[in-house]
């Protein structure tokens, strides 16, 4: 993968600044502090409970930190509500991936379209919001007028599901995409059919946030990874080195 | 084509042609069941907004306050109280319960019912708006035939309004809200205003029922605020068969005037009542609508499609 182009002036897009967050006696996340460039891949990994997921709700404002800073674009968004954190275009999946599920798949992206985020991007219109929803589902690959475009949602298979939320994501229009484990519980075939759409995204320059699992996968597209234990940072640098670090090595052969 | 037409046609003959054939008596009790169809739906709207409400009655009591004072204090007339009524109560109830947006389910249902009881004792304590005397001599509709078609033409628009609704996007997003409200948020969508514009709207349909009422009764006072008005609309809406609105149309339809045949039973009345509920819900717990349609689609196949 090629470095993202940047200067050393360049301001992060993201940076997350001594985020803390315990829940009761839980310390979920501790003082974590990363920056993200424009154009940039970054995997976060560490084993289960080690507070991945919290940290993306920490960073969309699904949970409220005890203390430190998020910094969208240089703006303090610490604190807020979940929709205006969206409507900066900063879109994420779900980890439990939950569809409106007697919805017809293309309708389930309604939503993302009805935001007022969208509408002021198209110029103060929403048109057609049922074509551009299909339109937005062929590019993460549904094939254009198959049946499952119009299938119920709850029935799709679950490689459909991940495109689905993925697509979400696009509808959005958003510049820097959070991932929570794409990949689980995808087979080698439908991965193969997902990857490719994450390689475009980062071409169209997106921003991405992948957490993952999977790390074969993983390390084949992501820029710079971030490793997480007990909610601290152990680890952070590129795939290959990250990996020979003792520390990361015991975490993840500790409980793996 | 007959097919697809007949069901929809059902209610709008109904509502148009009862009134010229229902005996005086009846025709009040027409009324009265529209009354509670309108409730029911206005139930049933909010249900599928994930917005459980015990509390039909403080939409119907702040509306019929509302028009029952711009007609008492302000001496207008009564093409004005009542759409003024109606805007101004929907839009008291939805300010009165955007403290509570945030809370869900059961916590929700809590408020709503209080809310009613609360506001009969304030008026009752501090005899504002009339006490427990109420305001009376308020203006009625210049005749029977504008009073029942009023009534008959707006459960109309409000039972094809509701059903078109709840189709567009902005009833997709609605609905997605009950389902799955963080990936709503996650849409950048901001689920509060959302539900504050479906509480006006349920508002505004249960405060028209209590604008309009007033001018039927020409009074308003306390019983504005009864527990009726809020638990026979779930009861319609359950009985009739949620998400639907045609299903609430038809609890009501069933229900109140059930509620009427059986006051000649005397003692046993409420006994008979209840039972038959239990009978209905046990019955058909899909609801009556849903079943009906359910047959109603049986039927197709043996009718030729042209
Ligand atoms: N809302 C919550 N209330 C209480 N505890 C929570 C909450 N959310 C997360 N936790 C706890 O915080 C810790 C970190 O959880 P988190 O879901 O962030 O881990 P994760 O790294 O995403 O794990 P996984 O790989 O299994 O998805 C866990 O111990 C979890 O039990
Ligand atoms: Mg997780």
């Amino acid at each position: 993968m090629s470095e993202p182009v940047h200067t050393e002036s360049e301001a992060p897009l993201l940076s997350v600044e001594k985020l803390d967050k315990s829940f009761g006696g839980v310390h979920a996340v501790v003082n974590v502090d990363f920056k993200l460039k424009q154009g940039e891949l970054l995997g976060i990994i560490g084993p289960n409970g080690s507070g991945k997921t919290t940290l993306v709700n920490l960073i969309t404002g699904f949970v409220k930190p005890d203390s430190g800073a998020v910094l969208y674009r240089g703006r303090n968004i610490t604190g807020w509500a979940p929709y205006r954190i969206a409507g900066l275009g900063i879109a994420r999946t779900f980890q439990m991936v939950r569809p409106f599920g007697e919805l017809p798949a293309f309708k389930n992206l309604i939503i993302p379209l009805y935001s007022p985020r969208v509408k002021k991007l198209s110029g103060g219109r929403y048109g057609d919001r049922d074509s551009v929803a299909k339109d937005l589902l062929e590019e993460v690959g549904f094939e254009r007028d198959s049946s499952v475009t119009f299938k119920a949602a709850g029935s799709l298979p679950h490689g459909y599901l991940k495109r689905l939320e993925l697509a979400k994501c696009l509808a959005l229009r958003a510049d820097l995409i959070i991932l929570d484990e794409l990949f689980s519980g995808l087979s080698i075939a439908e991965l193969a059919g997902i990857l490719p759409i994450i390689e475009k995204l980062m071409v169209e320059g997106k921003t991405i946030i992948m957490i993952e699992h999977r790390l074969r996968e993983l390390f084949r597209i992501a820029h710079r990874v971030v490793v997480l234990n007990f909610g601290c940072v152990i680890g952070e640098g590129n795939p290959a080195d990250v990996m020979e670090s003792d520390e990361v090595k015991k975490a993840y052969l500790g409980t793996e | 084509m007959l097919y697809v037409a007949i069901p929809p046609l059902l209610p709008v003959i109904g509502l148009l042609v009862l009134p010229l054939v229902l005996p005086s008596y009846w025709q009040k009790v027409l009324i009265a069941t529209s009354i509670f169809a309108l409730l029911a739906m206005s139930w049933d709207f909010l249900s599928s907004v994930g917005m459980v409400s015990l509390g039909q009655a403080l939409f119907f009591g702040v509306g019929a306050y509302c028009s029952g004072s711009l007609d008492h204090y302000l001496g207008l007339p009564i093409w004005i109280t009542i759409p003024l009524g109606t805007v101004l109560g929907g839009a008291l109830c939805t300010v009165l319960l955007l403290p509570v947006l945030r809370l869900r389910g059961i916590y929700f249902a809590m408020v709503t019912l209080v809310l009613p009881l609360m506001f009969e004792r304030i008026v009752e304590a501090t005899r504002i708006l009339g006490g427990t005397e109420g305001l009376t001599g308020l203006k009625s509709f210049p005749n029977d035939w504008v009073e029942l078609y009023v009534i008959g033409i707006v459960v109309l628009v409000a039972l094809f309004g509701f059903r078109r609704l709840m189709s567009t996007d902005f009833g997709l997003v609605l609905k997605a809200i009950r389902d799955n409200d963080r990936s709503v948020m996650s849409g950048g969508i901001n689920i509060y205003a959302m539900k504050a514009k479906a509480l006006f709207i349920a508002g505004c349909t249960g405060a028209f029922c209590g604008a309009y009422m007033t001018h039927v009764y020409m009074f308003v006072g306390m019983p504005a605020f009864a527990l009726d008005y809020s638990i026979l609309p779930l009861a319609s809406a359950v009985v009739g068969g949620m998400g639907t609105f045609a299903g609430s149309l038809m609890g009501a339809f069933i229900l109140v005037p059930l509620s009427e045949a059986l006051r000649g039973v005397g003692g046993l009345r409420t006994v008979i009542y209840a039972l038959s509920l239990v009978v209905f819900i046990v019955a058909l717990p899909e609801g009556i609508f849903h079943y009906v349609q359910r047959k109603y689609h049986q039927i197709e196949r043996w009718v030729k499609v042209d």
